[in-house]
């Protein structure tokens, strides 16, 4: 290669190892804000890393499955309240809107809202995560996966 | 080694050979579109729990991957046109970045219109959607550069550095649902095992991925050609071109 070609290719090496150098540390240093979501353990426990926890008050999300059997339904109005949790403990959500298709019991769901106590979050959003798996209904159901819609029991 | 690529190097050679490729690019693409999209839209099953609205999955992700790819292809013609400096190199990043925008652009508009019904939002910050919309911002970037100075080489350059630069950008959409919790859900056809898709979901995916990837081939190379032909308008075999069409 002949000398002018290897200087300039220097340069745009280093200039973009540089910017990938940038754009690295500023995603390093913000990587707990770019987190969608505090998982239910780490509300409890506080963030693996630095240990931060949320506090009671403040305004944030929560990502996890919501625990079989947990979703308590009032009759009277929206009002709905279940269970979340991911590896460790669990903790509650509250809600009194309308709930997404595809919320279901042991489904991965994001709630957004405010911290009442250390384990109860009163949410104003209730976002449906998907996971990676796409196969039709009756692969799903040999698997044994359970597709019906939640079914609220009147108690 | 790389003497035979010389010749392409020659904007009229690379015209000519461009216009005999277009032809078949275009057949391809029909061909696996038709098939692909027919097998997708019609035969392909519904999912367990999205239902019928897993169809536009055969449309989002194929215009996602080839938006990252197309700036892949756009950041190594930079990268030539800079070191190398081949003004064919920047000819082919013009034509390029409005195709890759018009992909973005579709990936985002198909999954807002996919979020609205499975998660119950049209938009959310998180990181594969807020990296995703600064690659659109990065093509506008691109496209309005080439557009922000008279001189031809001065604003290929301009455009050549910023899409380099923005190279970094494609890891971290890629890497951005492992690297950080998001709504957006994992990668499914670009895992290393066994994809989580089943054959009968899978293979309409690929026949419709090859099918837009020829179809950006075949626009690449129309567009091409154009640029070929209003850089090089004074040229007289560009001359010769337009006297022998005038003639027929």
């Amino acid at each position: 290669m002949n000398p002018r070609r290897k200087k300039r290719l220097t340069i745009v090496v280093s200039i973009l190892a540089g910017v990938a150098a940038v754009a690295g540390f500023t995603l390093y240093a913000l990587n707990q804000n770019i987190d969608l979501f505090y998982t239910p353990t780490e509300i409890v426990q506080g963030k693996a890393d630095s240990g931060i926890k949320p506090t009671v008050g403040q305004r944030i999300r929560v990502g996890g499955l919501v625990v079989t059997g947990t979703v308590k339904r009032d009759p009277e109005s929206l009002h709905v309240e279940f269970k979340l949790i991911d590896t460790g403990p669990m903790i509650t959500v509250t809600y009194d809107s309308i709930l997404p298709d595809l919320f279901r019991e042991g489904q991965g769901i994001v709630a957004q809202g405010i911290l009442i106590s250390p384990t109860v979050l009163e949410a104003s959003e209730v976002l449906a995560k998907h996971d990676e798996e796409y196969m039709p209904k009756e692969i799903a159901e040999a698997m044994g996966k359970d597709h019906k819609k939640l079914e609220y029991n009147k108690d | 080694m790389w003497k035979w690529l010389h010749p392409y190097a020659n904007p009229e050679v690379s015209y000519h050979f461009t216009g005999k490729l277009i032809p078949w690019f275009t057949a391809i693409s029909v061909i696996l579109l038709v098939l692909g999209l027919g097998l997708a839209l019609a035969f392909s099953p519904a999912d367990y729990q999205q239902g019928e609205s897993v169809r536009i999955f055969y449309l989002h992700v194929p215009a996602a991957m080839l938006s990252m790819g197309i700036y892949l292809g756009m950041a190594i013609a930079a990268l030539t046109a800079l070191v190398w400096q081949l003004k064919l190199a920047e000819a082919s990043i013009a034509a390029l970045a409005p195709i890759g925008a018009t992909f973005t652009a579709i990936a985002l508009l198909t999954g807002a219109a996919w979020g609205k019904p499975m998660w119950g939002t049209w938009w959310i910050w998180d990181a594969r959607l807020t990296s995703e919309l600064i690659l659109l911002f990065l093509y506008l970037g691109v496209i309005a550069l080439q557009n922000a100075f008279e001189d031809k080489s001065l604003a290929g350059k301009a455009a050549s550095v910023l899409a380099i630069v923005g190279v970094v950008n494609l890891p971290i959409i890629h890497y951005s649902v492992e690297w950080w919790n998001t709504l957006h859900q994992g990668s499914t056809v670009s895992k290393l095992e066994r994809p989580s898709m089943s054959a009968d979901m899978f293979i309409p995916f690929v026949v419709c991925l090859f099918g837009f990837a020829f179809l950006v081939a075949r626009i690449f190379g129309e567009r091409f050609r154009a640029e070929i032909i209003a850089r090089n308008s004074m040229r007289p075999w560009v001359k010769a071109l337009v006297l022998a069409q005038e003639k027929n």
